[in-house]
């Protein structure tokens, strides 16, 4: 500290002197050197944190007060916000000033211009909503004669800019690119590829401009097109491998030493460019051998022209070494690639070899040979007194770990996990671990002590998954029952040999796992009875440190346990003691507890000995209480209500009048019982025992088409709390545990370790001989091809039995049974729309049969609200071809179509016309026109088959030209699945020909109303790629098929469902007529009208693939009741939704 | 692509930072503290590669002061070092045979040096005399500026 004062008294004069100097601009440099130096002196000169704050704010608070007087000048609000800029870095907020650095960036001059934007670009992220005031200054600036205005706006937008004010610079950044000097292109590159990265739609149009800069005469031009093409490229490498040539070309250039000599860098030719070049070709080359095949000569020169000389040449080896492995791979190279990473591995700079490391771990997947050779470094390194290295170096072990040399590396890697404190790294490292011994355990007891490790190191931060999976796994079992026990026998004995050690402090996780265990498996025991595992547990519970989720868990184990044994004192301390608790859970598992042991055989049978894995049938709609619902309905309680319902109505009482009488009592009459409690509206017409059985068997239902992953585990124990976060549960890392018996096999190390150490050198060597002939066991030559391949197939011991698979194949036969009831035949279904080209056809069959598109355009054109002008037109135009007299004059009248020929009409027509004819017995909707242009149109349709969506593409080149490479593609996103491959190539369209496309969609996840889009992309002759794009709305009800069930099977499916939603909304007086109502949604939701029994009906559905929904609807006064139910948990509120929708709109 | 880069003195204090990609600052200041305590920790011997959270850390020391670069997974270390080394001879170059203290008091001339320099966490120019002939021309052209309001 001190010799930095002293430093700063004596360099100040001639600091001041030396900025003369350097900058010119001698008067505002002093008197901002002396402000801000006094500042920074002063506070150079305090001693504590405290007087800087003092300071600081009174700092800020003179500063706030100058920037807000009207009378300071511009040149003191640059030297203030300099000010301000240093103590927002000294980690003060001055966000009083923010408005005034926008301010000077718009009024200032040069000078200040520049602080302001710097002011700007270092205070406000790039969502500050005081950005937009930016965005005229900038285009002021992009527009003026001033070389270095340009410059400060194009840096500017290059760090911070508001997305959605992109299309405001957009035209004047594009113009910029023409420019004569070549500084102001380069920026503008880079501008753009700011752009391109927040917002890559909008610099689609020039992306031919970007080609331009990649020729551009200037370097820096092109080096800066560069980084938009390696991000280009690394989203879509494959529309950009015609330019692999040209990258080549640039590269030998670069490498030749054609560059001027200023981008030299320690005489090495612009090493930055050359990287960038690099890494470009090794996303061209991945997995293409005809590309990689152009990059190869280039490759090897780089090799062999990077001297070892500089750190920079080693950058560019180690990237070169990278592309070699990344590509299509050629044996010479990956020689002497894998000679150049030697090179890194056995460098004693330490950079190099951390890179070295680094480049092994990339490659040793395709070579392990590579490990075996640097074998002694490796071992060497993991003994580095560099945690990275070491690191590193666990992460290469965790690469070649098999069944053989698994238990060296886990516990290398346990030893280094005990050092390190940092969370990420424990947080990954344990996860490998417990991936390591779950793939290649060599043992039982090996494994269970390797995982007790990790539970207790990696404690309570470590991915919720681990415990779950290797609670999953003890439970399934594997093919061997008898391993199994032993298992699980071994964990038992572990678990409560660690219990017993004395103050011993286990992660809660830690102590989760144990307490489901013991409860689950202790009656393995020969000898102990569960009187003994019980009073451990007791001793776990009352102790303090234990969270409320915990107990809870050891609670569950409790009850499991005394459901084994007659009668215990500490069950019976416990339930005492817990009946008076303050925390409610833990008093209600205490009177669980004691009702359940007044009856032993219920507890039995609740709590069967090691069936977790069974299912239990559980009645989740209580059906059993219907009885005791109804009578208290009939004594006048009112109906229950769910949550959502009693808060909507809340809301609505606030604003309307309520003019149904309060109190009404119900009867239990048929037409009233729809709408009590959770009696199901299909019970009506059953009787109460049967609506029983057919609960159960429903519930058996959804529990299989619920199941997925580990919640199983925890579904089936009705008492397990379900898991989650609690933000009360401790974060903090619990120390690791000194207790040897805790981990015992990593303190065996430790010693040998040690003895080691105090012994010879030489015998140091020979440790390390044998560590690696233990760690690199199984990597020999021979079998190093079919290794990695073997252990894999192998040595999975401990994978997990296919139980889930099992399930699942059962739920999709059970789904199947619901579906194969058939959809109600095509009157029921179609829009009105298509009853309207119905009643077409019948009026007028002069030569529309023959093309029954002519039809659709006619009827799409009298739909005009969906359609462009331009495409009226060529509706009309095309419909002209079939002669419908009525229509002729109209096309008459209207515009002739700009370009098409007739011709390619006519074909469109005929193919769409066989097309449909082969769907003909599908709903489907109008031909809609997406997109368009002179050479080529693309119109697509919704085909609403039984069983998904089909959505059919036709592409109709108009031109007389051919079109080439023509490729459409489907945007991927998260809301569909497209069965088929989301794109497709055609080599060649012919001249006014038609092409059709289609595509299966399935709804991935639930939406009203989603864009789906895409691209299509041809070639004209020669000419570079011509992309159109186009999207097309897909709703909900596109995906809503009707379910036809019987009454019956409505019921039976009414009570297995959990999820539920009801809504009442009003209805004009049209619809009070119940039939009408249904009509309604009938057609417009395309539900299946199961039945109507007086004012109520019942309406089945199901969305696509196979989920269904059910809807009960009760009208009643110009109200209806809509209750929807479903094994979803949201369609109900999407098809409610939509329901309002139509009801509203009729 | 850079993530941020730092610069501070071996006592932990700031000197200059520079984010691009748009954080918080709440998130910014925990990642500065995090960060240099990490890096300050490191003995002069080690290796200037970290890997910090999910991204590469690149660090070097020049006398009392420390570059400190974040990086994302598919960038290079080394070059980035040299990058490093870059901005430290601009610097050079700049003020003539720079020092920590040239830093903390012009530091708005090193942030724009470094704005000629890096553009939105990419390197930009990579021609010393190139990136200098810009920051002159800028200098210079504001004396213009000046005369031209003046006037």
């Amino acid at each position: 500290m001190s010799d930095i004062v002293e430093k700063t008294l004596t360099a100040l004069p001639g600091l001041f002197l030396q900025h003369q100097a350097a900058g010119g601009s001698g008067v505002p440099r002093v008197s901002v050197s002396s402000r801000l130096g006094s500042l920074i002196r002063s506070i150079t000169a305090l001693t504590s944190k405290h007087e800087e704050e003092k300071l600081i704010q009174q700092e800020l608070a003179s500063l706030k007060a100058t920037v807000a007087a009207p009378n300071t000048t511009l040149r003191l609000m640059k030297e203030c916000m300099v000010r301000l800029i240093y103590c927002e870095m000294l980690g003060y907020e001055s966000s009083f000033g923010y408005i005034h650095a926008i301010k000077l960036a718009q009024q200032g001059n040069l000078l200040e211009k520049r602080v302001g934007y710097l002011a700007v670009s270092l205070f406000l992220h790039e969502n500050h909503e005081l950005l937009l005031l930016l965005v005229n200054t900038v285009v002021k600036d992009l527009q003026s004669t001033n070389l270095v205005e340009v410059c400060m706006a194009l840096t500017i937008v290059s760090q911070i800019f508001p997305r959605e004010m992109i299309p405001a610079v957009l035209p004047l950044i594009e113009d910029k690119l023409q420019h004569s000097k070549e500084i102001i292109r380069r920026k503008a590159v880079q501008a753009l590829y700011k752009f391109h990265l927040i917002a890559p739609n909008q610099v689609q149009h020039i992306h031919v401009k970007f080609r331009k800069a990649l020729c551009d005469r200037d370097v820096g031009v092109m080096a800066a097109s560069l980084h938009i093409y390696l991000r280009m490229i690394k989203e879509n490498p494959s529309a950009y491998k015609d330019l692999t040539g040209s990258f080549v070309t640039i590269l030998k250039q670069v490498v030749g030493g054609k560059l001027p000599v200023d981008f030299n860098y320690h005489s090495v030719p612009a090493p930055w460019l050359q990287i960038q070049l690099l890494r470009i070709l090794g996303l061209l080359g991945k997995d293409d051998p005809r590309t990689s095949e152009l990059t190869y000569d280039v490759l090897d020169e780089s090799l062999r022209r990077a001297e070892l000389s500089h750190n920079i040449t080693y950058a560019i080896l180690f990237e070169c070494v990278h592309t070699i492995y990344t590509i299509y791979p050629k044996p010479e190279l990956l020689e002497k690639a894998a000679r150049c990473i030697g090179k890194f591995v056995l460098s004693p700079k330490i950079n190099l070899k951390y890179l070295g490391l680094k480049a092994l771990t990339y490659v040793i997947q395709q070579d392990p040979n590579l490990a075996l050779q640097h074998q002694m470094t490796i071992i060497e390194c993991l003994d580095h007194p560099d945690p990275i290295i070491k690191r590193e170096t666990l992460e290469l072990l965790y690469r070649i770990t098999n069944a053989q040399n698994v238990s060296v590396i886990v516990q290398k890697m346990l030893e280094y996990l005990q050092q390190s404190k940092e969370e990420y790294i424990i947080i990954s490292l344990v996860g490998k671990i417990a991936e390591l011994a779950e793939k290649y355990a060599p043992g039982n007891e090996w494994f269970i002590q390797t995982m007790n490790a990790v539970f207790s190191v990696g404690g309570d931060v470590m991915h919720p998954d681990i415990p779950n999976n290797f609670l999953r796994l003890l439970a399934e079992g594997f093919d061997d029952e008898n391993e199994d026990k032993q298992l699980r026998l071994y964990a038992v004995q572990s678990y409560l040999s660690l219990l017993e050690i004395e103050n011993a402090l286990y992660p809660q996780r830690f102590l989760q796992v144990m307490s489901w265990v013991l409860g689950e498996y202790s009656y393995l025991l020969d000898k102990g009875t569960p009187e003994i595992i019980i009073t451990k547990l007791y001793r776990l519970l009352i102790n303090k440190s234990t969270t409320s989720e915990t107990k809870a868990w050891i609670m569950a184990a409790v009850t499991k346990l005394t459901s084994q044994t007659h009668s215990s004192k500490t069950v019976e301390k416990l339930i005492q003691e817990f009946s008076v608790s303050l925390d409610t859970c833990m008093r209600q598992h205490a009177f669980e507890l004691k009702h359940l042991q007044e009856n032993v055989e219920l507890m039995k049978s609740l709590l069967p000995v090691d069936k977790s894995c069974e299912d239990l049938v559980v009645d989740a709609s209580l059906s059993f209480l219907d009885g005791f619902v109804a009578e208290g309905l009939d004594q006048g309680a009112a109906p229950y209500k769910p949550h959502h319902q009693r808060q909507e109505e809340k809301l609505s009482q606030g604003k309307v009048l309520n003019f149904e009488p309060y109190g009404l009592s119900f009867s239990s009459t048929m037409s009233s019982s729809g709408c009590t409690g959770r009696q199901s509206p299909a019970g009506i017409s059953l009787s109460s025992d049967v609506s029983g059985n057919s609960a159960e068997t429903g519930q058996k239902e959804t529990n299989s088409l619920k199941l997925e992953g580990v919640k199983k585990l925890w579904g089936k124990e009705g008492y397990l709390p379900k898991k989650e976060n609690k933000a009360g549960s401790s974060p903090e890392l619990q120390p690791i545990a000194q207790d040897s018996t805790l981990v015992e096999n990593v303190d065996q190390m430790i010693m040998k370790k040690d003895q080691s150490q105090a012994l010879h050198h030489s015998e140091e060597e020979a440790e390390k001989q044998r560590l690696a002939s233990t760690l690199f066991v199984g990597l020999g030559s021979e079998s190093a091809v079919s290794l990695l391949g073997k252990t894999d197939t192998v040595s999975h011991k401990f994978r997990r039995k296919s139980k889930i698979n099992d399930t699942k194949n059962r739920e999709v036969t059970s789904t199947h049974n619901i579906n194969c009831s058939s959809f109600s035949p095509l009157s029921n279904a179609p829009y009105e729309d298509n009853d309207h080209l119905n009643s077409f056809q019948d009026k007028e069959d002069i030569g529309l049969k023959k093309c029954s598109l002519g039809s659709e355009f006619l009827e799409s054109g009298l739909k005009s609200e969906s359609l462009t002008e331009l495409h009226l037109v060529e509706n009309f135009s095309a419909c002209s071809l079939s002669p419908p007299s009525l229509f002729e004059d109209n096309s008459m009248e209207i515009f002739h179509p700009p370009h098409p020929t007739l011709s390619s009409f006519a074909n469109e027509i005929s193919l769409t016309s066989s097309l449909l004819e082969e769907l003909n017995e599908h709903v489907h909707s109008d031909l809609v026109e997406l997109c368009n242009n002179e050479m080529l149109k693309v119109s697509s349709c919704k085909i609403w088959k039984d069983d998904c969506l089909l959505l059919v593409w036709l592409i109709v080149n108009k031109s007389s030209l051919e079109l080439k490479n023509m490729n459409l593609e489907i945007t991927s996103t998260e809301n569909f699945k497209i069965l088929e491959h989301p794109g497709f190539c055609f080599p060649v369209i012919e001249a006014e020909s038609t092409k059709s496309i289609q595509h299966h969609v399935q709804m991935e996840k639930l939406f009203t109303e989603e864009d789906l889009s895409g691209c299509v992309k041809y070639k004209v002759e020669e000419d570079p790629y011509i992309q159109l794009e186009f999207s097309i709305t897909l709703s909900l009800l596109d995906f809503i098929r009707p379910m036809k069930i019987c009454t019956e099977d409505f019921g039976k499916l009414w009570l297995s469902f959990a999820n539920d939603v009801k809504q009442n909304i009003k209805i004009s007086d049209s619809q009070a007529n119940l039939p009408f109502a249904l009509k309604t949604l009938q057609q417009k939701l395309r539900l299946h009208i199961v039945d109507i029994i007086g004012n109520e009906g019942i309406l089945a559905c199901h969305l696509l693939p196979s989920v269904p929904c059910l809807l009960h609807l009760r009208a009643h006064e110009g109200m209806a009741a809509l209750w929807f139910r479903s094994s979803c948990s949201t369609l109900p509120d999407y098809l409610l939704y939509q329901c309002q929708k139509v009801m509203e709109e009729s | 692509m850079m993530r941020f880069m730092l610069l501070f003195s071996r006592q932990g204090k700031l000197r200059l930072q520079k984010w691009y990609l748009a954080m918080s600052d709440k998130e910014r200041k925990k990642m500065v503290r995090e960060l240099m305590q990490v890096v300050l920790a490191r003995k002069p011997k080690m290796c200037s590669f970290l890997e910090w959270r999910d991204l590469k850390v690149v660090y070097k020391r020049y006398a009392s002061l420390y570059f400190c670069c974040a990086i994302e997974g598919q960038d290079n270390e080394l070059i980035t070092l040299e990058l490093i080394h870059r901005y430290v001879e601009l610097l050079d170059k700049y003020f003539g045979s720079v020092c920590e203290l040239d830093i903390i008091f012009n530091f708005e001339k090193a942030y724009f040096i470094l704005d000629e320099f890096l553009m939105g966490g990419d390197v930009q120019d990579t021609s010393k005399k190139s990136v200098l002939k810009a920051i002159e021309q800028a200098d210079l052209l504001q004396e213009d500026g000046k005369e031209r309001n003046v006037q």
